[in-house]
């Protein structure tokens, strides 16, 4: 059996909050520099399959490793997962008390046990790789909302992760500040970053993405590349999700 | 006698060594008093079912007990159990309950209102719970429970005159002696009056410079 292609494999995850079943028995796998995009109507559980992941969420089913090592289950040893997956939220999540640097370095100082004066460097080179640079000694209360984005990228990125999670990165933004930290995304993708986005933004699926994984009541019900999922969905539901969205671009 | 007189060479001295008393109390309770209250709220808050349950019945205990009969219970009571603590000791224990027992509240306060996301954040670094709370909820919550502390900390310099019932000759207990002896009970009481006025003015000018300092920009509008 193939396995060690894979950095990220995720089988069989279900998860149920009461007598609501969330997700009922995700399973995929990633591939170093891989952009996947999950789309699909609002609470069919993908924000809750990314906290599955790194266990913000612990899943009821199923199992997840990184790079053959078994991320449900770990124990303590979870802490040292969380390093090599970062995370990205819909509402940023900055310490609030902390200057933009700050927030990128603290990890690096606190859980990587790294000196001061090399993560002040990391961080400032993570601010600069998402233009934010200018804005290190600034707050998060005097960032907008893409800038602060952009930061909490930053911070992800400074502990140089195997992947990063986006849990809807722009759904908090206006379209002029979803544009910015698109483009960030954009070039990650590029760089050849491995990224799981949940998103509703179809132009940065469509165009980033090496994969689309539309999810429906706790299920993924079609994937594939993006040609192949907007010219020719095989499924009803998903046809009718696509279609909206091509009428909202024309 | 001549008023002058008897402020300057017998009311002033006597007031001056009580108020030394009285700060000492302070002093000694206030630092002590903050680490505990912050040690309860966290074990409230994020600790296991007993921690919390213990750190629940010490609030709900000092928090309903008198001040000043704590104070009966620990300096005519404890002897009797063999425990004897000197005057100013049960003072300051009994003021160090019930300072904490109040700043663990504001404090515990301030902390529920940090948004819970920053928490998520932190353990998606890969902090311990420890390292998050450390470094992310309690910089926070302590600035927001400023003026919950403040308010606690002024309440300790008033009610640190109850030592006087249990024979600490502190600011009140200073004046009471001096005026029982010279018969100068309205005049000794009012000067009091301004000498706590004057503590809890300088306190509170030094709390909000700290208060200041310490503001995280763009965070609170003006």
């Amino acid at each position: 059996m193939e396995t060690t292609e894979y950095i990220l494999k995720v089988k069989d995850i279900h998860k149920s909050y009461g007598n609501v079943e969330v997700l009922k028995g995700v399973s995929f796998n990633v591939k170093k520099g891989e952009t996947k995009c999950f789309i699909g109507p609002s609470g069919t559980g993908k924000s809750t399959l990314l906290r599955c992941i790194n266990q913000l969420t612990v899943p009821d089913q199923g199992q997840i490793w990184l790079h053959d090592e078994e991320v449900t289950h770990a124990g303590p040893r979870i802490n040292y997962f969380r390093q090599r997956i970062g995370m990205v939220f819909q509402n940023f999540y900055l310490f609030d008390h902390l200057t933009a640097v700050r927030n990128v370095e603290i990890a690096l100082i606190k859980v990587l046990r790294m000196n001061p004066k090399e993560a002040r460097e990391k961080a400032m080179y993570e601010l600069n790789q998402v233009g934010m640079a200018d804005w290190a000694d600034h707050y998060p209360a005097e960032l907008s909302g893409g800038q602060a984005q952009r930061v909490s990228i930053a911070r992800a990125l400074a502990m140089d992760p195997d992947v990063i999670l986006f849990d809807e990165p722009t759904s908090a933004l206006d379209p002029e500040l979803t544009r910015e930290v698109i483009e960030v995304m954009r070039n990650l993708a590029s760089l050849g970053m491995t990224m799981l986005v949940v998103t509703h933004e179809m132009g940065f699926a469509c165009s980033a993405a090496n994969e689309i994984l539309f999810m429906e009541n706790g299920r993924v019900i079609e994937q594939g590349s993006p040609s192949d999922l907007l010219n020719n969905p095989q499924f009803e539901r998903c046809k009718a999700f696509i279609g909206q969205y091509h009428g909202f671009h024309e | 006698m001549d008023q002058i007189v008897f402020l300057t060479e017998i009311l002033f001295p006597a007031l001056i060594g009580g108020t030394v008393i009285t700060l000492e109390l302070i002093a000694v309770t206030a630092p002590i008093g903050l680490l505990l209250g912050i040690a309860i709220a966290v074990g409230r808050t994020y600790g296991s079912w007993t921690i919390v349950e213990i750190c629940k019945g010490y609030v709900i205990f000092f928090k309903g007990c008198p001040l000043l009969l704590l104070l009966f219970i620990l300096y005519f009571g404890f002897p009797t159990i063999g425990i004897t603590f000197t005057a100013f000791t049960a003072a300051v224990i009994g003021f160090i309950c019930c300072n904490s027992a109040y700043n663990s509240e504001y404090i515990r306060g301030a902390m529920l209102s940090v948004q819970q996301g920053q928490l998520i954040a932190a353990k998606a670094l890969g902090m311990t719970k420890r390292q998050a709370i450390i470094n992310i909820v309690l910089p926070q919550a302590l600035r927001r429970a400023i003026p919950g502390i403040s308010n606690e900390f002024i309440y300790l310099i008033k009610y640190s005159s109850l030592a006087y019932v249990i024979t600490v000759i502190e600011l009140t207990g200073s004046a009471k002696q001096v005026a029982t002896k010279y018969f100068m009970y309205t005049e000794t009481f009012i000067i009091v009056a301004l000498f706590y006025l004057a503590i809890v003015t300088v306190a509170t000018i030094g709390i909000n410079a700290i208060e200041k300092r310490v503001a995280i920009p763009g965070f609170v509008q003006k």
